[in-house]
């Protein structure tokens, strides 16, 4: 299978600065040099490259939201979202661990199309390995000239998960605490500090090199329509062999759960969660299903961040969906009303029915409360406090029903 | 001037200004939409919830504190899924509030039980226990806290950091840990804490001075100026005369800003809110003869025996800008010829700052500068009162020993042939005078003050003058009618 990003990581010496080159690494950076900033933005305009950190957007439309410098004059900034959080999710620490030379790579192009002078890389706090690599990495690219029309920063975040939201992540870099803000304004109008902000996940900058030295089109042959090249996942769980693994977007889910050898021994799958806790389910009768940002829609969840938890029979609805939510209500940043609240609430309910304490209204009443949170906050954490109970809920109703000492009734 | 443009709420065709949230144009037109964190001067975070509205060609309910008006908008407040969101949030706001409203104090005027009582869904659907935060916690020398009230608007918060920038109050902790707390090392004391009171929506943070007073329900309001200093901030006063018994006897319950745009905003300051607690203590209520022997007399024998001493003239007038307009323009028919004395002098000179409070400590100094009013100073009238050049010394509200020391004052007083005091409230010195009239507090009369900017602001009366007590205005004139010829003597 097409390998991007993947491609060399046998060699051991990849995070190294002198490897990175012998294997035509900063060859993307020197082309995008010789162009103009607008004909990268659309180069990668035209490799359909999505945001591969959870949203999907189009990262050449987003470049595009940047007013240009002679409208909007002052400084932009790029901020890499390094804060990888999402339970499920770890393909950003290894991207990082292996290859942070690609990394840097793709955010010094980035810089170069968006005309930023300043970057930032925000890691999370509990990535000290991969800072230390990091650091080393930038130490390199600086000590070979490779940053003079950018420079780069490390920053490390204090360990809240929401600090992975583009908004909140700001939020925390001006040193507050991190709330999501509510846009518009969107960070490319008025991001760090006020000004013009592309927040581009560690996985998608790292794409660039690729795109720059191969060709948009070459990135885009690559995946499925409107989305282009590879994408990472994190398979864990009920696996033989859980890691990370690069496959062409729009590859089957049959063939993904294949490449880390499946369902483990003796037992059978009941449901995967494609792209990180928050994310609806997938069943079996999904295994066909083209996994890319859109036709995973139509299964009724999206592909996240490609932390792809798999779970066989002895996995219980109830308790998978306690432990997801208990982790949200612990993650709600606490600004928004129906998240604060809602998320508690739900976690407290699970938590009754799992002691035994289920009353047949907790079925209409967790339904009801997943209707009433989702959709009503600032970020879609509160979306995913609604949407998690609800979708195993609905995919799993016996598996709540039998927690519950009258739960037939209803 | 703002673009006017043309836009449907629940179906009416509204008429706003291009850009206005419309959660204001909605309240322009009339429909208040539900709401907890937005506030017009502390910005719109959209954080509760609550305002939200639907929007056509919007995939789900908007928050209307974050949406502005333009051309052809279509917003609904009303609709059913409006209708259930709205519920929605107010229950989600209720899962962990106390409910505690039998013994709030914000009960009656709280944004929590007012949208309770109108939205409905009255039976509860929560099984589990609530959460337990800080009760009870004296924040700053005004304002006490209760967490588990609290809902989370980060009004207070807002406050504290973008109006004062003082930063006292922050939220601290995580998702449904989190509560408002002091920020280490600070107490919320700033000039103008008591505000964050007014600007939480629920019962959260009450006044320290008004917890466990009255009911608000049994409060009538009146506006008023505030007679503070010369900001003349707009306030609103509450009394108590429903049930006296409660509050100690205190009329005034408390004072609350009122929104004026061009002179306080939604705010004032804590002098002027909890500078009220003197307003009834040592009320004059009748009209007094002092000497040779006290004694009551009648408005008509005082007036008669003060405008025969006005008319020997060698009059000094001692007054203070706490006069109103009206008060100011009798006692300059009255007190012509006169030397007047009023300037502000160290007992009515205060802290000053670049938001309200303003130098002198009284509302209308210049009402009498815009009659042509000049004051003396009060050098002058003591080295008068010492040479005996003052034969009737008239002085209006003002307590002379807290310019010249207590003795000297006494002494001074004493030099003048004839001597009147006049005003709502008892003073070290009040006894020390021929006469002793009961004035009406401000809040017993209505009137106009003059602002520093030369802003012209009415009051109104709240309550009933004490005993025999008139306002100034209406003391000048029944002792210049008492006298006609004489007044026209002293004038020419």
């Amino acid at each position: 299978m097409t390998k991007i990003l993947t491609k060399h990581f046998d060699e051991p010496k990849l995070h190294e600065l002198e490897t990175y080159r012998r294997l035509d690494g900063y060859k993307g950076l020197a082309k995008a040099l010789t162009m103009a900033p607008a004909e990268v933005t659309a180069e990668v305009l035209k490799s359909n490259l999505r945001g591969l950190g959870g949203a999907g957007f189009p990262t050449g439309a987003k470049w595009g939201t940047v007013p240009p410098v002679d409208k909007v004059p002052g400084p932009r900034y790029v901020v890499v979202n390094c804060d990888e959080s999402e339970p499920g999710c770890f393909k950003d620490r290894v991207l990082v661990t292996r290859a942070p030379h690609q990394l840097i790579e793709g955010l010094l192009i980035a810089a170069h199309a968006l005309g930023a002078k300043e970057t930032y890389i925000f890691i999370r706090g509990e990535y000290q390995n991969q800072y230390d690599v990091l650091r080393r990495a930038i130490d390199e690219a600086n000590a070979a000239g490779l940053t003079k029309h950018a420079s780069i920063d490390l920053m490390r975040g204090a360990g809240a998960y929401i600090s992975g939201l583009d908004t909140a992540l700001l939020e925390t870099m001006e040193g507050k605490k991190a709330w999501p803000r509510q846009p518009p304004p969107f960070p490319t109008v008025a991001g760090l500090m006020g000004k013009p902000t592309v927040v581009n996940n560690v996985e998608t900058l790292s794409m660039l090199p690729f795109i720059l030295r191969e060709g948009g089109e070459a990135f885009a042959k690559i995946g499925s329509p409107k989305n282009g090249g590879t994408v990472v996942f994190s398979v864990s769980g009920h696996v033989r062999n859980p890691g990370i693994y690069e496959v062409p977007m729009g590859s089957t889910l049959r063939a993904v759960l294949a490449e880390a050898g499946g369902v483990r021994e003796g037992h059978k799958l009941k449901c995967v969660i494609p792209g990180g806790t928050s994310m609806p389910p997938l069943m079996e009768k999904d295994l066909d299903l083209k996994l890319d940002f859109d036709q995973i829609r139509a299964a009724g969840t999206f592909l996240g961040a490609g932390g792809m938890i798999v779970l066989d029979e002895t996995a219980d609805a109830v308790d998978v969906a306690h432990n997801i939510e208990r982790f949200l209500a612990h993650e709600s940043c606490g600004q928004c009303t129906p998240c604060r609240e809602g998320a508690v609430w739900t976690v407290e309910i699970l938590e009754r029915v799992m002691s035994g304490g289920g009353v047949s209204e907790d079925i209409p009443n967790l339904t009801r409360l997943g209707e009433n949170v989702t959709g009503k906050t600032i970020c879609a954490l509160g979306d995913t406090v609604g949407m998690v109970s609800r979708a195993y809920l609905q995919r799993f109703p016996e598996d709540f029903k039998k927690r519950i000492p009258d739960g037939q009734k209803s | 001037m703002a673009k006017k443009v043309k836009f449907k709420l629940d179906g009416r065709e509204i008429e706003a200004d291009e850009g206005r949230l419309v959660i204001d144009a909605a309240k322009d037109a009339g429909v208040n939409i539900p709401h907890y964190c937005y506030h017009p001067a502390l910005g719109n975070p959209g954080n509760c919830r609550m305002c939200v509205v639907e929007v056509a060609g919007a995939p789900k309910p908007q928050v209307s504190c974050r949406t502005p008006v333009r051309e052809g908008l279509d917003v609904k407040t009303e609709s059913e899924p409006i209708k259930r969101a709205r519920a929605a949030m107010l229950e989600l706001h209720l899962v962990n509030h106390p409910l505690d409203c039998p013994v709030c104090d914000q009960a009656g005027e709280c944004g929590l039980q007012n949208y309770y009582m109108e939205i409905g869904q009255y039976q509860s659907q929560v099984r589990e226990n609530k959460d337990h935060k800080g009760k009870r916690i004296e924040v700053g020398p005004h304002v006490m806290l209760d967490q588990e009230r609290c809902i989370l608007c980060t009004r207070c918060t807002r406050f504290v950091d973008n109006v004062t920038k003082t930063h006292e109050l922050g939220i601290f902790r995580r998702g449904h840990s989190e509560r408002v707390e002091l920020t280490p090392g600070l107490i919320l004391d700033n000039a103008y804490s008591g505000n964050v009171v007014d600007v939480c929506p629920v019962g959260a943070l009450t006044d320290r001075d008004f917890r466990y007073k009255v009911r608000v329900w049994y409060l009538d309001e009146t506006d008023s100026i505030c007679t503070g200093c010369s900001r003349g901030c707009n306030i609103s006063v509450h009394t108590n005369t429903k049930r006296p018994w409660h509050n100690d006897g205190k009329r005034v319950a408390r004072l609350k800003p009122r929104h004026n745009h061009d002179v306080n905003g939604h705010w004032m300051c804590d002098d002027g809110r909890y500078g009220i607690g003197a307003l009834d203590s040592g009320r004059l209520g009748r009209v007094l003869k002092l000497t040779p022997e006290r004694r009551d007399a009648s408005w008509e024998s005082a007036a008669e025996e003060i405008a025969k001493a006005l008319k020997a003239g060698g009059v000094a007038f001692v007054a203070s800008g706490m006069l109103s307009n009206e008060d100011w323009a009798a006692a300059k028919e009255l007190f012509a010829g006169a030397k007047l004395y009023f300037c502000p002098e160290p007992d009515q000179i205060g802290v000053e700052d670049d938001f309200l409070r303003r130098r002198e400590k009284v509302p209308n100094l210049k009402g009498a500068e815009a009659l042509g009013l000049k004051s003396g100073s009060f050098d002058e009238l003591a080295r008068d009162l010492e040479s005996g050049k003052v034969k009737t010394l008239y002085v209006v509200e003002r307590d002379l020993a807290k310019i010249w020391g207590a003795e000297r004052a006494k002494a001074l007083i004493a030099k003048a042939a004839f001597r009147v005091y006049q005003g709502p409230n008892k003073n070290e010195l009040s006894e020390s005078f021929d006469f002793r009239l009961p004035a009406t507090a401000y809040v017993e009369e209505s009137g106009h003050f003059t602002n520093f900017e030369g802003k012209v602001q009415a009051y109104c009366k709240a309550l009933e003058p004490i005993g025999q007590a008139r306002p100034d205005a209406e003391i000048f004139r029944l002792i210049a009618a008492a006298a006609p010829a004489a007044r026209r003597e002293v004038a020419a």
